[in-house]
């Protein structure tokens, strides 16, 4: 479609608020760990399995250094004493303080040098696994080829991990390209992560390493056999953030839901933990190629999609922001937004399609995950559809990259097949009738949609402004993200934030900026080879 | 005898002791239905489709529509008459009966009648997290143009938010010293929602609380007629608003003054 002529001076003081935002948030949090992230550093060290009250080790290795009050060394450390000193695996060494047979506290002294190269080169060899699943992408989707229109976003949620392989192969024959598997009710607030393939869910099926294998081997021999590369989506939010962002890198998964604020406002999870967490995920989920999707679209759900949309354009600046620090490239940002107006408002189509083709254009290189109606479903499924249509012409009039598909049912329970096959057969319709229309369109100069572009990125200025005046934490305890309020020192996982002692290494930063960089690199290539087309 | 009044005699009635779906024509007993049946789709499904239909007790099925979902599912429309009647005039169904007040009427009722305060505590309990319902009976703004509970002079209202434990909720209504407790469910799947309204029930009563306060359910999937079943004095659905539920509760309160307990 032709360019809404935006206020580019605008759009660049959103940035620049946004990035001193992401700046004193993290400056404010430097200085400490916590303890799912020492968990996934113990992951990525190759500590696995449960013991027998299905505790994961990670977790009974991570209680027993915090309880002696060691953690803020950080976990690498005394994995690298024990391996170095006492020729202990990483899974040796947990199970033997877990059942505690060794003291943490009493591991033989080793020459720092030498703890350093082990530390270093153990985590290499275990980010070269995590590189070798993102070539192994990058090779299957060259050998495939992309069909160019938004990916179809489908999800399965039936609680059992094998009834979900059969839902989600029959949705990839039926075209789609990305398969979501949505959790259980009351995952995020776990403070570990189940083990082993499941079946009972509400509402969702666990995130289990086991059940993601089980899907990412459904989703490949699917996609052999239509030909076409399927990506697996699951979600890093609650309270172990970058552990499921490990799980996620170690299997596969090609996108992966990872907000900044989404456990803040709509899971009471602390403010302070969340950011400190969501950090080192995107930075795992960076190194692995994974896309992010960000959760804008919650905001709508409680808040007015008309009089709101200005939080969701500032949130997507900071999630931008806080993506960038941790390494991110543009090309992995996918960040959210939603079709949620009240049909009932004249105008509600313009004034959507306004606003998408804006995001569209102030985040050019962001794989944009655009999210179907959904409040304003109900039980008339005839109408459901109906909005759905709406949704999707806007999504390829905009061309939105992330397409999640809306379903008949949606006020009714979770999808049934045949929901997910019309939503299919409704998105692939549009795109396919309407392919060429965004580009035989202009848009009037100073009309309605401009002038709604005009006013929600003016109100997303001031707010990011403010919030750069009164900081981060201020802004949520007063309730301006989905009109709910927190407390910087409420909320679940509080008591998981470590102090960071002298000395603390976590070996995997540095590794995953390298990695990203190199990625980001090869994303300026393309970007640079589009524009000489 | 004039046109119109012709075409009103000529009219087909219903007759409400045999009642039956209607298409276009009284009686026809026309219904539309969807499935998915976990069969190849082929002639054989079809027909599979087609005796499923009838076994739903639809007489001269006609299967519409037959799409293959993948090789072994497949998405049936058909359409069917109805063979069942029911009668309706035996029907009973419990309904929240009162006369709808609007938010003035309601303060003067209040303070006419009670000349103090009605105090009321809400929230969505168990490990629920839609709040979206809740909000829309209690907080100040309301919803779809229906002021909330908040707004009201003559009410005291106090909104927990979501995933309260039925332990935490029924401590901190006595604390409030609510006259009312209002509790949202939405999350329905594999019937949570009875179980956690069954326990908040059980718990009222085995501390004999459960007269101390008018119970008061809502959400997407629950009516009156549920609420009374669960043990609750009153449950709203859909398309209800604070209005609805301040009026009743001020008829209650009233009703149960007047009756000296
Ligand atoms: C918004 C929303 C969310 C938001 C909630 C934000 C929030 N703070 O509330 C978010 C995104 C967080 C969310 C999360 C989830 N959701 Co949800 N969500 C919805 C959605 C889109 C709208 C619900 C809503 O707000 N309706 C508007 C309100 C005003 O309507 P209402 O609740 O019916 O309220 C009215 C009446 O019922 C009544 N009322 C309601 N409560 C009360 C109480 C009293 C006392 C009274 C008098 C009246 C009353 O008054 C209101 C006004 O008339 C629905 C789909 C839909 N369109 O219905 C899914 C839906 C409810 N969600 C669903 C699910 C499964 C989930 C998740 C479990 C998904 C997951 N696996 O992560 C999680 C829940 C996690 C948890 N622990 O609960 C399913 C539920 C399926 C089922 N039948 O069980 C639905 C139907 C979607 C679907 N098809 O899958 N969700």
């Amino acid at each position: 479609m032709a360019e809404l002529r935006l206020d580019w001076n605008k759009v660049d003081q959103a940035r620049t608020a946004a990035a001193e935002i992401a700046l004193d948030t993290e400056e404010t949090l430097s200085g400490f760990t916590t303890v799912t992230v020492e968990r996934s550093i113990a992951r990525l060290f190759g500590v696995d399995s449960v013991d027998e009250h299905d505790v994961p080790f990670s977790n009974r290795l991570i209680e027993v250094l915090q309880e002696k009050d060691l953690l803020g060394h950080g976990a690498a450390y005394y994995i690298g004493r024990a391996a170095v000193g006492q020729d202990l695996e990483p899974q040796e060494f947990a199970e033997l303080v877990a059942c505690g047979e060794l003291d943490p506290a009493r591991l033989k002294p080793v020459d720092r040098f030498e703890l350093k190269l082990w530390i270093d080169e153990a985590a290499a060899r275990s980010m070269a696994r995590i590189r070798l699943n993102r070539l192994q992408r990058e090779e299957r989707l060259e050998h495939y080829g992309e069909h160019g229109g938004p990916l179809l976003y489908v999800i399965v949620a039936t609680g059992n991990i094998y009834e979900d392989i059969v839902q989600a192969q029959a949705a990839v024959k039926q075209g789609a390209d990305i398969i979501a598997v949505i959790r259980s009710t009351g995952q995020s607030l776990l403070d570990y992560v189940p083990y082993g393939a499941t079946t009972e869910g509400f509402g969702g099926t666990l995130a289990t390493q086991e059940n993601f294998r089980l899907m990412r081997a459904a989703l490949d021999e699917a996609g052999a056999e239509v030909g076409r590369y399927i990506r697996l989506c699951n979600y890093c939010s609650g309270l172990c953030m970058p552990e499921i962002a490990v799980m996620g890198a170690l299997e596969r998964l090609d996108v992966m839901l990872n907000d900044a604020l989404y456990g803040i406002l709509f899971r009471d999870i602390n403010m302070q933990r969340t950011l400190i967490d969501q950090s080192f995920s995107r930075m795992i989920n960076g190194a692995a190629g994974i896309i992010i999707n960000t959760g804008e679209d919650n905001y709508l759900t409680t808040s007015d999609a008309f009089e709101e949309a200005h939080t969701v354009l500032a949130s997507q600046f900071i999630n931008e922001q806080f993506a960038k620090r941790a390494g991110m490239p543009e090309e992995l940002m996918g960040l959210g937004h939603a079709f949620e107006m009240d049909p009932a408002l004249p105008n509600s189509f313009v004034y959507e399609l306004a606003q998408a083709q804006m995001a569209r254009q102030i985040f050019p290189h962001a794989p944009l995950k655009y999210m179907p109606p959904t409040k304003f479903k109900c039980g008339n499924i005839f109408q459901s559809q109906v909005q759905d249509t709406l949704f999707n012409m806007v999504s390829v009039l905009s061309k939105q990259n992330i397409h999640l598909l809306g379903m008949i049912t949606e006020a009714i329970h979770t999808p049934f097949m045949s929901d997910r096959a019309l939503a299919l057969e409704n998105a692939r319709y549009v795109a396919r009738s309407m392919s060429a229309l965004s580009d035989e369109v202009e848009i009037k100069e100073g009309g309605l949609m401009e002038q709604r572009a005009d006013v929600v990125l003016d109100k997303a200025v001031q707010l990011l402004q403010n919030i750069q005046t009164e900081g981060m934490f201020q802004t949520l305890a007063e309730g301006k993200f989905a009109g709910i309020r927190r407390d910087p020192d409420g909320g679940k996982g509080l008591d998981g934030v470590i102090y960071q002692e002298e000395g603390y290494y976590n070996p995997f930063i540095e590794l995953c900026l390298d990695e990203e960089a190199e990625i980001l690199a090869a994303f300026m290539e393309k970007r640079k080879e589009a524009g000489n087309e | 005898m004039n046109k119109t009044e012709d075409v009103s005699e000529m009219r087909v009635q219903a007759d409400l002791t045999r009642l039956k779906p209607y298409g276009d024509t009284m009686n026809d007993g026309k219904v539309q239905v969807s499935f998915t049946l976990p069969v190849a789709d082929d002639e054989r499904g079809q027909e599979a489709a087609r005796e499923i239909v009838l076994a739903m007790g639809l007489s001269n099925p006609i299967i519409t529509w037959h799409q293959a979902l993948e090789d072994n599912f497949t998405f049936y429309v058909a359409y069917g008459s109805l063979e069942y009647s029911i009668n309706y005039n035996d029907i009973h169904v419990e309904t929240v009966d009162v006369e709808v007040m609007t938010m003035a009427e309601t303060n003067d009722f209040i303070r006419r009648h009670f000349g103090r305060k009605i105090r009321v505590i809400g929230a969505s309990t168990g490990t629920d997290a839609h709040t979206v319902g809740i909000d829309a009976i209690m907080n100040m703004k309301g919803y779809a143009g229906h002021y909330g509970l908040e707004r009201y002079s003559m009410i005291e209202a106090k909104n927990l938010g979501s995933q309260v434990k039925n332990e935490d909720f029924i401590r901190a209504a006595l604390d409030f010293d609510a006259d009312a407790l209002l509790v949202s469910q939405t999350v329905t799947q594999k019937n949570i929602h009875i179980q956690n309204l069954t326990e908040l029930v059980e718990l009222l009563e085995a501390e004999g609380l459960r007269e101390r306060f008018i119970l008061i359910i809502g959400g997407p999937r629950i009516n009156h007629e549920l609420a009374k079943e669960l043990g609750a004095d009153a449950g709203f659905g859909p398309n209800k608003y604070a209005d609805d539920v301040a009026s009743f509760i001020c008829k209650e309160l009233w009703e149960r003054k007047e009756a000296g307990l």
